[in-house]
């Protein structure tokens, strides 16, 4: 039987995130259908058609899908379902937020936030904050699973020539209407995908003080993320959290100023290649799991830091 | 208006929690249990509603062994009216969990459920969702605020890029994120009050629900430990083992 891939797209555009999951789909096994469910969304379409392994695109294009809610997208999809062994889509708040509805529409035990995949039934997936690594197999006829992406190398954006079936939107659930959006607007890649990511604490003391990092961003071409104390006391928006609760991240470069490394943070990033640690503390938990630490005064190493970078570029 | 908040016992978020040595499981035993912190941000909710005169009562829900009933005690001191507990022994999966909260549903008729974005422990952040399949109820997850009127509750979420509002038919689940508020600690008198509020004791046979696991735990291991703890001396020696040693930049 053949595997659906829920896209994670803008409408306009196909995100990162759907290309980590068509690898999970591939380690699998089995023919690859994705289904992209939006409002003028013909390019997410056509470039989830492009992605190779890709054998089909489901389009489901309706004013409703325009900003994905949960339960009019569910209603969707569970109709859809009965064709498929697994259904998988990413641990994004999307994914997060509608594929459990499947699951319980379908009466089958969603396998949350997998890892690996050890055989078409069993999977890995992290707990207590990623401080253990449970292996569950499913009993349930279809899978249902979000997929973690640090997990799964994304699948090749170009090479594929899957053809596009258009298909009818579900009736619309009338349960819940979109309002308004406010969107952190950056030029940077997105924390998932970056490359590098710099990423401030509490020790920060403001926002204002963020720029510091960004000018270091801006030279490394990285993303700027933050922990959780840093936004609570909103010196960033809720989107840059690294962290259990936040997002999971595995860049290549990975450097953490003014963290103190609490388990909730580590979850997020210590998956990342190379780790990075500034601190004053030299007894700060983050220390041991850098590979580089610097111990000192962030608002001293941080400028010297970004003048350093421009020696060697 | 009746809102009716769900409540998890589990290991204490300061806790570095050990996998068993035979790997069936983490270690629990002299372990401190504490609520589930998304929990403790659902039940502040719920009783902000209650003093604002929107909710008229706050009835909390544990689904656990014998100790849940002091997760309960807790939500009580915190300002809930009374609780209702799910005894069993055996775990439960968010897909069982839901159910059973389904069937409490019936018997309560609350206008308005609030449980947290996700467990701490199974990190699984699934039950608020199949709750709202399973009721045909609208949903609004991972709330970062919460405006509740006549008919409709707007909530604010939180978002991979950003934030976004929806607006919710009631009655509604919502799932709480760490900046809807700052839960309160109870005082002494009240949790001297919370010890005579009322706890219904009930089973899931009592609620015909079948709760048997359909994920099998074949192994639970440690992850690979990283290899870091080393230091530089300066930035210029960063800069350089970046470049040269690590080859990241
Ligand atoms: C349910 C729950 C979920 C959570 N989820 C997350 C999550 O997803 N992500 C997350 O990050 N946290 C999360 N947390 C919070 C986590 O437990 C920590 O509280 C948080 O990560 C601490 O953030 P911090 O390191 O910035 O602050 P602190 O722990 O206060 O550390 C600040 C650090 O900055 C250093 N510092 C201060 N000034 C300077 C200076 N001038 N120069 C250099 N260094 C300096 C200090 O030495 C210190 O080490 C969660 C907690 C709970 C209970
Ligand atoms: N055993 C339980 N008893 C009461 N509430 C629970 C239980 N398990 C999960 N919940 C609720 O569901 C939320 C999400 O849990 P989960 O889907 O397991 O991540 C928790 O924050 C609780 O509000």
């Amino acid at each position: 039987m053949a595997l659906l891939v829920i896209a994670e797209h803008a409408n306009s555009e196909l995100k990162a995130a759907t290309l980590n999951v068509v690898t999970a789909a591939k380690e699998i096994g089995g023919e690859i259908h994705v289904l992209v469910a939006g409002s003028n969304a013909k390019p997410a379409a056509e470039a989830a058609a492009k992605v190779a392994g890709v054998s089909k695109v489901l389009l489901a294009d309706a004013p409703i899908y325009e900003h994905r809610l949960a339960e009019d997208l569910a209603a969707l999809v569970v109709k859809l379902a009965p064709g498929y062994s697994h259904v998988l889509a990413p641990a994004t708040t999307s994914g997060k937020n509608f594929l459990p509805r499947v699951a319980a529409l379908l009466d089958v035990a969603q396998i949350s936030d997998i890892s690996a995949v050890v055989s078409p039934d069993t999977f890995v997936r992290p707990i207590y904050a990623g401080n253990a690594l449970a292996t569950v197999q499913s009993k349930d006829a279809t899978k249902i699973i979000t997929v973690r992406g640090t997990g799964f190398a994304a699948a090749d954006a170009t090479g594929g020539s899957a053809g596009i079936e258009t298909i009818e939107a579900a009736p619309s659930s009338g349960l819940s209407t979109f309002v308004s959006q406010e969107l952190s607007k950056s030029e940077r890649p997105e924390l998932t995908s970056a490359r590098v990511i710099i990423s401030g604490g509490r020790g920060m003391q403001n926002g204002e003080n963020f720029k510091l990092l960004e000018e270091v961003a801006d030279k490394l071409g990285a993303a700027v993320g933050a922990s959780r104390a840093a936004v609570d006391a909103g010196f960033v928006p809720n989107d840059y959290q690294v962290g259990q609760t936040g997002k999971i991240v595995a860049p290549e470069l990975y450097v953490a100023v003014g963290i103190s490394g609490a388990i909730q943070h580590l979850a997020g990033m210590k998956d990342s290649k190379v780790i990075v640690a500034i601190n004053k503390d030299e007894e700060a938990p983050i220390f041991q799991i850098a590979d580089y630490g610097v111990v000192g005064d962030l608002f001293k190493l941080v400028p010297e830091l970004s003048a350093e970078l421009d020696k060697v570029k | 208006m009746k809102v009716l908040v769900a409540v998890k016992r589990v290991v204490d978020y300061n806790v570095k929690i050990r996998v068993k040595a035979d790997k069936t499981g983490v270690e629990t035993a002299n372990v401190k249990f504490s609520m589930n912190p998304f929990d403790e941000i659902a039940v502040e909710q719920a009783v902000r509603l209650k003093e604002a005169g929107t909710a008229t009562e706050v009835v909390v829900v544990s689904i656990g062994p014998a100790q849940a009933q002091e997760t309960i005690r807790t939500a009580l001191a915190m300002g809930a009216d009374r609780g209702i507990h799910v005894q069993t022994d055996a775990e439960v999966q968010p897909l069982a969990v839901a159910k059973l909260l389904k069937a409490i549903v019936a018997n309560e008729n609350p206008t308005l459920v609030i449980v947290g974005k996700q467990a701490i422990d199974d990190d699984c952040s699934q039950t608020g969702q199949m709750l709202a399949a399973l009721l045909g109820w609208s949903q609004g997850t991972f709330a970062s605020k919460v405006d509740l009127k006549d008919g409709t509750v707007a909530v604010t979420r939180e978002v991979d890029g950003g934030l976004e509002t929806v607006d919710l038919k009631l009655p509604a689940i919502v799932t709480t994120d760490l900046r809807l508020n700052e839960p309160r600690y109870a005082s002494l008198p009240n949790i001297m009050k919370a010890k005579k509020k009322p706890i219904d004791a009930t089973t899931a046979e009592a609620l015909g629900v079948d709760i048997a696991s359909r994920l099998i735990t074949l192994k639970v291991e440690e992850p690979a430990k990283r290899q870091g703890g080393k230091k530089v001396g300066s930035i210029a020696e960063l800069v350089d083992k970046l470049k040269n040693e690590a080859r990241v930049i």
